[in-house]
């Protein structure tokens, strides 16, 4: 069975203005809206690196790239 | 998407918070890399709106020119270099109102450009007003009891003014959006795609739609694909819209681009 893939999750808080688009279409629930309706990234493992985040994300602001050790 | 397109020092765009045109915007230029185009030789025009500040966020030469004459423009650059690859954006009060004389008739004559209209069913940076493109009974700001005009058929006037590429697409569908753009820039021939965003400050507040995220997702319920609308009954699309291909014809004749393409 091929090893499961691990996914980095680059997010520029710069240009984030938490609209919470990232946290609707992902269906793994790696974000959630913090305590202070702030975008947090709160189960990174969990990505599968669909990019529906990166496709939907309207600030340019989520990169998911697969993490390869060679 | 090429983060080299893009002119990082102008970010943060200005958009609303949950705006869809960013979303477009990245769509289109997921299409341009897809297709492998000389960024040289991509130019971008765009009229007034919201919409219309999405060029000034890519590194492609591009005009901002004034509010509905996008199209004009962008016909001048074509015919002065049939080379470039001329995009229009456009958002649908300055499509189909301001400009919508010059849409009908650069459809008739067949430009070789394309024209990617953000259509979010409002005048968003001016306060949310209804467009041509408003639905019937739908709450903006000049229309508070709810809109009494019918819509524009944006697809069908195009196709009915003569364009030989005409789709819809929608944001939530960005697979399918890029598809159409790719076609619709390879498209010898006038090509307008219409791209459904979602407003969420003004269109979705007044009319209830939920927040920007419930708005894009909800795109899956009521945007409907051409080839599954065709098994279902008028009854079952009431309320749909229908997204995919429309118009995909060769050029009616030598238009006065592919003439100029020719001398070039």
């Amino acid at each position: 069975m091929a090893e499961k893939k691990t996914y980095k999750i680059a997010h520029n808080r710069k240009w984030c203005k938490n609209c919470g688009i990232c946290v609707a279409v992902c269906s793994k629930h790696v974000y959630e809206m913090d305590s202070n309706d702030r975008q947090a990234i709160v189960n990174p493992q969990d990505c599968i690196g669909c990019q529906m985040c990166t496709e939907h994300c309207p600030d340019f602001a989520l990169i998911v790239v697969e993490v390869r050790d060679e | 998407m090429r983060s080299d397109f893009l002119r990082l020092e102008r970010l943060p765009d200005i958009w609303c918070p949950g705006c869809g045109n960013g979303v477009a915007l990245r769509a289109l230029l997921e299409a341009i890399e897809q297709l492998g185009l000389d960024p040289d030789k991509v130019v971008l025009v765009s009229g007034i709106g919201c919409s219309s500040r999405a060029p000034a966020y890519t590194a492609f030469d591009n005009v901002h020119t004034l509010h509905g004459r996008a199209i004009p423009v962008a016909t001048g650059i074509k015919l002065a270099n049939p080379k470039l690859t001329v995009i229009v954006i456009t958002g649908d009060g300055d499509s189909s109102a301001i400009g919508g004389n010059h849409l009908i008739h650069a459809a008739r004559r067949d430009v070789d450009i394309t024209v990617v209209v953000f259509n979010n069913y409002n005048y968003g940076m001016t306060g949310g007003q209804a467009s041509p493109l408003t639905p019937s009974s739908s709450i903006t700001t000049t229309t508070p009891s709810g809109n009494l005009d019918r819509p524009f058929d944006l697809v069908n006037l195009a196709a009915g003014a003569g364009a030989t590429y005409v789709a819809r697409s929608g944001i939530y569908f960005t697979k399918h959006l890029v598809d159409h753009l790719k076609k619709a820039i390879t498209h010898e021939g006038f090509s307008l795609v219409d791209t459904i965003v979602q407003c969420p400050t003004y269109y979705g507040r007044f009319n209830k739609r939920g927040d920007a995220a419930q708005m894009l997702v909800s795109q899956k319920d009521w945007l409907v694909l051409k080839s599954v609308a065709e098994k279902k009954t008028p009854e079952q699309l009431a309320g749909k819209v229908i997204i995919g291909e429309f118009v995909n014809i060769g050029r009616h004749g030598p238009a006065a681009a592919s003439t100029m393409k020719e001398q070039a």
